[in-house]
């Protein structure tokens, strides 16, 4: 009686722990089955119409080609503090999406609360960064590269990439990630990279007031138009020469380095420092103007609050040193002496410049 | 009579062979390279140079170069009859980062004698505004205020004025703008670069020399003090920059490098 006053439980056991098998296999066939030749699968970039006819193709290594699996990790990484030394700061810490992805403090402190010396740089379509440079100093080749970087920065991340991988290998879901991203759930720093750049490169902004006018959905404003009078006009605000000539460099930068005469003498020698080129000292990444509206403060080191202030330097601020760079051409009467309404005008336009659906989309959001 | 027919085919294939085969020999063609080189008066302008040496143009103004981007386009070979085989396309030569300097294009060049030339810009049919992203990605478009379009040249750095101040040059050169209230004249100012005689062989380098002293001097001895920015949209000064850009080119050394 005993015997079969239990056999429901028996077979209730017996059931659990054929099921529990069954999963168990299944999650180790999952990982064997991602380690012998699975492949993720491919996902296109979502490239505006304008990008596709103004613009060269984007990068992407041959080596790293964009997946749906890659990118979700990617995404994951971006936002996780894992990362981090003290598992506190991650990625997005310091490039926040409302904030263009980069940050409104002027210098982003790191998990020991040490600030950096730059301003956090804005992340958008750095895909199409054909000169592969990346920092203010331009210091990494590849996104990729660039992604190594903050994790192991002392006054960042401030972490070792061995306890990075450490810490992801040990996680319960990160293995079985790379797995399906990478075809293996052995994690390195490289696959690391790898992820999150492909997530960098998904960040793509290409709706601004201005796209929409170039897809004649709307009309520009007179103080906009004045404005990008001003932008292209050679005797006035001459900016195309090193943020883009509209309407086809959308990115609007040149993604090269220039002295702007911000200073007399420098504390950062910017690109110097990397190149050791006394020529090159004191010269930095020219920022895209997309997303004003959301990336102050201004400049490598955030020196500028708000647009009037970055548009007053150009227009009577220039201070000359050695490298200045030429195109800095009026510093000899401290810049180009726009006037009021010219100056109004320029801010219009560089507003016209912000995708306020970029910093909202969904898709670009820790869910 | 199947056997006759089999010879005389045979003999037909044979002979057609002998014939693609002779033409091939005595005529093959080859590919062609270009090297541009840059130099001020003779003397080669390295990397070294740019920002540092100190150059004296043909109106006594102390200067020095920091950057010269110059595009080229539509290299043609003639022969003797005037018949032209044309490279179509372009190549934006970076000097200073030796970014293509060596020119290699795809299309090959019958061995032969020839006339080599080439088109400094873009001509007019081949300067249409947003073509070429590539050049986009090289920002080296031109406002739509100004025939939009693309530089054929940007050569700056410093000089010393009449005061005694170190100033900016921005030697810019496009399609030459006269813009008015009412409407925008534009004149073509590419210009055809003749070098000489060439004999096109396997493995051939032409040396293309620019001396960039010339771009001040003949025939317009360029004052910086007067003519030293804000140049694209004046329309008199990019005339007398595509004038004197017609001495400024030469050809160079011409090598033979196994391939």
């Amino acid at each position: 009686m005993t015997v079969f006053k239990n056999i429901p439980t028996f077979v209730l056991t017996v059931a659990c722990a054929l099921l529990i098998s069954s999963c168990a296999k299944e999650e180790t066939n999952k990982t064997e089955q991602a380690e012998e030749g699975y492949e993720p699968t491919p996902l296109a970039l979502q490239t505006p119409v304008l990008f596709q006819e103004k613009l060269d193709s984007p990068v992407i290594p041959a080596d790293n080609p964009q997946t749906v699996e890659g990118v979700a990790l990617g995404k994951k990484l971006f936002f996780d503090p894992i990362l981090s030394g003290n598992n506190t700061l991650a990625c997005a810490g310091c490039h926040i999406q409302e904030e263009g992805f980069s940050d409104s403090r002027q210098f982003s402190p790191g998990i020991d609360g040490v600030e950096g010396r730059r301003n956090s740089m804005p992340l958008f379509n750095l895909a199409w960064n054909h000169k592969e440079t990346f920092f203010w100093d331009g210091r990494a080749i590849s996104l990729e590269n660039q992604a190594l970087e903050p994790v192991i920065d002392p006054v960042e991340m401030h972490n070792t990439w061995p306890n990075a991988v450490s810490s992801l290998q040990a996680a319960p879901e990160y293995p079985e990630l790379f797995a399906k991203a990478f075809g293996t759930s052995t994690i390195d720093s490289t696959l690391v990279s790898k992820a999150i750049a492909q997530f960098v490169r998904t960040l793509i902004s290409g709706n601004s007031r201005y796209d929409q006018y170039l897809r004649g959905e709307i009309e520009l404003t007179q103080a906009e138009q004045n404005g990008l009078n001003v932008y292209k006009d050679e005797e006035r605000g001459d900016c195309f020469h090193c943020h883009g000539t509209p309407p086809n460099n959308l990115l609007w930068t040149d993604n090269d380095f220039h002295n702007n005469g911000l200073d007399k003498t420098f504390d950062d020698l910017g690109r110097g420092a990397i190149t050791g080129d006394p020529r090159e000292f004191g010269l930095f990444k020219t920022p895209s103007l997309r997303n004003l509206a959301y990336t102050a403060p201004y400049m490598h080191d955030g020196r500028f609050e708000t647009l009037e202030e970055v548009i007053d330097h150009y227009s009577e601020g220039l201070v000359y040193s050695e490298t200045i760079d030429p195109l800095m051409k009026a510093v000899g009467e401290g810049g180009v002496q726009l006037s009021e309404q010219d100056k109004q005008d320029l801010k219009a336009f560089l507003l016209a410049l912000s995708d306020e659906s970029f910093i909202n989309n969904p898709d670009f959001q820790n869910k | 009579m199947k056997k006759h027919i089999l010879l005389v085919v045979a003999a037909l294939v044979l002979v057609a062979c002998k014939d693609v085969d002779e033409a091939a020999v005595l005529n093959p063609n080859r590919n062609v390279t270009f090297n541009f080189t840059q130099n001020w008066e003779g003397d080669e302008i390295t990397n070294a140079d740019y920002q540092t040496t100190e150059y004296t143009n043909a109106h006594g103004e102390t200067m020095t170069i920091s950057k010269l981007r110059y595009l080229i386009s539509d290299i043609a070979f003639t022969d003797e009859n005037g018949d032209s085989t044309i490279i179509k396309g372009y190549n934006l030569v970076n000097a200073r980062e030796a970014t293509n300097t060596q020119y290699k294009p795809a299309k090959k060049i019958q061995e032969g004698t020839y006339t080599l030339s080439f088109t400094f810009g873009f001509e007019k049919e081949d300067n249409i505004d947003g073509a070429y992203p590539d050049l986009t990605s090289a920002d080296w478009n031109v406002p739509e205020d100004l025939g939009g379009g693309y530089h054929f040249m940007q050569l700056e750095g410093t000089f010393i004025d009449n005061t005694g101040t170190v100033a900016p040059y921005l030697y810019h050169t496009i399609r030459a703008a006269n813009k008015t209230d009412d409407a925008l004249e534009l004149q073509d100012t590419s210009f055809e670069v003749d070098l000489g005689t060439v004999t096109v062989k396997e493995g051939v380098v032409y040396e293309i020399k620019m001396d960039v002293a010339e771009w001040f001097k003949n025939p317009n001895e360029w004052d910086l003090n007067e003519l030293n920015s804000n140049l694209m949209g004046n329309f008199g000064a990019q005339l007398k920059m595509s004038e004197n850009g017609r001495t400024v080119f030469s050809l160079g050394e011409t090598t033979i490098v196994e391939e």
